[in-house]
C-alpha cells in the first residue's frame, strides 16, 4: 500500500499548521530561563509595556530574535530541502547535498581560527557556502556523466575537501578557547541569536523563498524527465538553475546563523509528503510552515529542557537518522 | 500546408553520421509510423521534431513555422510529446500528471486552477479515461500511464502529437487497444507521428509509414504499398511472408529456417 500522491484539502493543511505554528510562537515567547507569562506578553502588546526594563530587554535582545531565526532557518531548510529533491529528481535529495553546510563550515572555522568577530563569522560561512555552490555547479556542468549526477558527484568532492580543510584549521586551532568554539559552531545552535542576524539572514531568505513559492508548480515538472518537461514547454535549464540558486541562497543564510543543523531538510519534506501528497502545489507552503515549527519546536526543547543547551545538530541527527532508516527500509513507497 | 514539414534534415554526433538529407511531411489527420532497426536515428529525429537537440542541418517546419529558434514555451504550443511509460520519481495522481501538460500555455508562475482542471478531465475525456482522475499513476499498469501520458499530450491542446514507441513494454491486448485509441485520435484529426518496432502495428494502424535505415529514408508511404518483406528483411535482417486476410488486412509472419 502506497501513500496517496495527493490528498485532498492542501488549503486546509496549510491552515492546520499555521495556527500550529502560530500557538508555537506565543508558547515560545514565554519559555525559557526567564520565564514571561503569557498575560505579560499580551499587556505588552495591548498596553505597551513590560513590568520591568529587564523583560522588555530580554524580549528583543534575545527571546524574539532566537524565534525568529527558528522559524526562519526551519522554513528555509524544508523549502530547499523539498526543492533539491524535486529539481535533482531524487527524494533523498537535502540542503547539504551538494555543500552548502561543508562551504559554510570551512568559512566559519576560518573565521572563528582568525578570531574575527561573530558578523564577520556568519560572513565568512555566507560567502563560503555560496562560493562552493558556485563552483560545484561549475564542475558538475562539466562533468562528462549525466548532468544532474555530475553536479551531485562534484558536490561530494567538494564537500570532502571542506571537511579535510575544517580539520586541518580544527587542529591548528587553540583547544582551550578557539577549538570548542568551532566545535560548537559545527553542531549547530541558535543561541548567539542577535536581532542584528535576523536583519542579516532576511534578505537572502525572502529573495530565496519568494521564488520557490512562486514557481513551485514548475517544480512538479521538473521532477520528470528533462526532455519531458521541455516538450511540456519548461525550459528546463533555466528553471533548474533558478530553483538551486534560490534554495542554495537560503540555505546558505541559514547556515551562517545557525551553524550545521543536519536532517531537518530531508525529515521535513518527507513528512509534508504525507499530509499533502508530492504536488509541490502545496507541499511546498506547508514544508514552509512545518519547517518553521518544527525548528522552533526542536529549540525550545535545546533551550529549556537541559541545564546546559544541547546543539540543535544533534537532536535533528537523534530524530533524522532513526526517521532516515525508517524511511529506507519500510515496505512501499512514500514518495 | 502539412503540419509536419521535415527539409534535408542531417544529424551526426561528432563525426558519425545518425541521417542525411531526410525529407518527409506528416499530413494532418494522418497517423505515420516511424520504422527503423534500434539505431537507426528515430530518437533522434523525434529530439530534432520536438526542438529538444538544434544541432541539425536542413529544416523542421510545425505548421508552417521553422522552429529552429522556437523557445520551449513556443514548441510545447506546437507539438505534444508522448514518452514512454516510465516510473517517476514521485507519485502524482493522474489528475496532476495530466495537470502539467496544461503549463505550456500559463505563464511560469501560474498554478493550475478550474479552467486547467477542466482542460485535464476534457483531455482524458477523450481517450474515455475521466475515471482514473483521482487514481495515482504509480499504481496503474503500464498500457493505464500510457493512456495517462496521452491525455497530458492531449491537454498541451496541440494538433500534432509525437509519439515514442508507445506500445513499447505492453502486453499483446493493451497494445492493440492502446493503437485504437491513438488511431481514433487520428479520426479526431490530430496528426501523430509515432515510432514503433512492430510492422504489423503500421499495417494494421497506420496510414503510411517512413522507414529509416543506414542513415537514410528507406521507403515512405501506404504501408500496404511500401512495406514489403524486402524492406522488413532491409530494416530487420529476418525474412517474412505477408499473408492478406479476407478484408484485405496484411499481417507478417516470419519465416524460421533454422527451426
Amino acid at each position: 500500500m502506497g501513500p496517496r500522491a495527493e490528498k485532498r484539502g492542501g488549503t486546509a493543511v496549510s491552515l492546520v499548521f499555521l495556527f500550529l505554528l502560530a500557538a508555537a510562537i506565543v508558547i515560545s515567547l514565554s519559555l525559557g530561563r526567564y520565564p514571561i507569562p503569557v498575560q505579560a506578553l499580551l499587556d505588552r502588546v495591548f498596553q505597551g509595556s513590560f513590568e520591568s526594563p529587564g523583560m522588555e530587554a530580554i524580549f528583543f535582545n534575545v527571546r524574539l530574535p532566537r524565534i525568529l531565526l527558528a522559524c526562519l532557518v526551519g522554513t528555509a531548510l524544508a523549502a530547499a530541502g523539498a526543492s533539491y529533491q524535486g529539481v535533482f529528481q531524487n527524494p533523498l535529495a537535502t540542503p547539504d547535498i551538494l555543500g552548502a553546510s561543508s562551504g559554510a563550515a570551512t568559512g566559519a572555522t576560518l573565521a572563528i581560527l582568525l578570531r574575527l568577530p561573530q558578523p564577520l563569522v556568519m560572513l565568512f560561512a555566507f560567502c563560503m557556502s555560496l562560493g562552493t555552490i558556485a563552483l560545484v555547479m561549475l564542475i558538475g556542468e562539466r562533468a562528462r556523466a549525466k548532468r544532474i549526477v555530475g553536479i551531485i558527484l562534484a558536490g561530494l568532492m567538494i564537500s570532502s575537501l571542506h571537511s579535510a580543510a575544517s580539520s586541518w584549521m580544527k587542529l591548528l586551532a587553540d583547544p582551550n578557547n578557539v577549538l570548542p568554539e568551532i566545535v560548537y559552531w559545527l553542531m549547530g545552535s541558535l543561541n548567539k541569536a542577535r536581532p542584528l542576524d535576523v536583519l542579516f539572514v532576511l534578505g537572502p531568505m525572502l529573495i530565496g523563498l519568494l521564488p520557490l513559492y512562486i514557481f513551485r508548480w514548475r517544480i512538479n515538472l521538473l521532477t520528470l524527465h528533462d526532455e519531458e518537461a521541455q516538450s511540456m514547454g519548461v525550459n528546463v535549464r533555466r528553471t533548474r538553475w533558478l530553483i538551486i540558486c534560490c534554495a542554495t541562497l537560503i540555505t546558505a543564510a541559514a547556515v551562517s546563523v545557525s551553524g550545521v543543523i543536519g536532517w531537518a531538510g530531508l525529515i521535513v519534506p518527507h513528512i509534508t509528503r504525507r499530509f499533502t501528497g508530492n504536488n509541490y502545489r502545496d507541499l511546498m507552503p506547508v514544508s514552509m510552515l512545518f519547517g518553521a515549527l518544527f525548528l522552533l519546536v526542536i529549540d525550545n526543547i535545546s533551550r529549556n529542557l537541559f541545564a546546559t543547551e544541547v546543539p540543535l545538530g544533534i537532536f535533528t541527527a537523534l530524530m533524522g537518522v532513526p526517521f532516515f532508516l525508517w524511511l529506507i527500509t519500510r515496505r512501499g513507497d512514500l514518495w | 500546408m502539412n503540419p509536419l514539414e521535415a527539409r534535408n534534415l542531417s544529424f551526426s554526433y561528432s563525426e558519425r553520421p545518425i541521417f542525411s538529407n531526410l525529407s518527409f511531411s506528416l499530413e494532418r489527420g494522418e497517423l505515420l509510423g516511424l520504422l527503423g532497426p534500434n539505431g537507426s536515428g528515430k530518437t533522434t529525429l523525434f529530439r530534432c521534431i520536438l526542438g529538444l537537440d538544434h544541432r541539425y542541418g536542413g529544416d523542421v517546419f510545425l505548421e508552417g513555422e521553422n522552429i529552429r529558434r522556437k523557445t520551449p514555451a513556443a514548441m510545447a504550443r506546437l507539438a505534444a510529446y508522448v514518452p514512454q511509460a516510465h516510473h517517476p520519481s514521485f507519485n502524482y495522481t493522474v489528475m496532476d500528471m495530466v495537470l502539467m501538460g496544461t503549463s505550456s500555455g500559463e505563464r511560469a508562475w501560474a498554478v493550475p486552477g478550474s479552467r486547467q482542471k477542466a482542460a485535464a478531465l476534457e483531455a482524458l475525456a477523450k481517450i474515455n479515461f475521466q475515471e482514473f482522475h483521482s487514481r495515482n499513476f504509480r499504481e496503474l499498469s503500464g498500457g493505464e500511464q500510457q493512456m495517462v501520458l496521452i491525455a497530458r499530450a492531449l491537454a498541451q491542446g496541440t494538433r500534432i502529437l509525437i509519439m515514442d514507441e508507445p506500445t513499447a513494454n505492453l502486453d499483446y491486448g493493451n497494445q492493440l487497444r492502446l493503437l485504437m485509441t491513438i488511431s481514433g485520435l487520428s479520426r479526431q484529426g490530430y496528426s501523430i507521428l509515432l515510432s514503433t518496432h512492430n510492422p504489423d502495428h503500421a499495417f494494421l494502424f497506420a496510414r503510411r509509414v517512413l522507414a529509416l535505415h543506414n542513415h537514410a529514408l528507406a521507403a515512405i508511404g501506404p504501408p500496404a504499398e511500401v512495406l514489403t518483406p524486402e524492406l522488413i528483411h532491409t530494416l530487420y535482417g529476418v525474412q517474412v511472408r505477408l499473408r492478406r486476410d479476407e478484408q484485405g488486412r496484411v499481417s507478417s509472419v516470419p519465416i524460421l529456417e533454422d527451426h
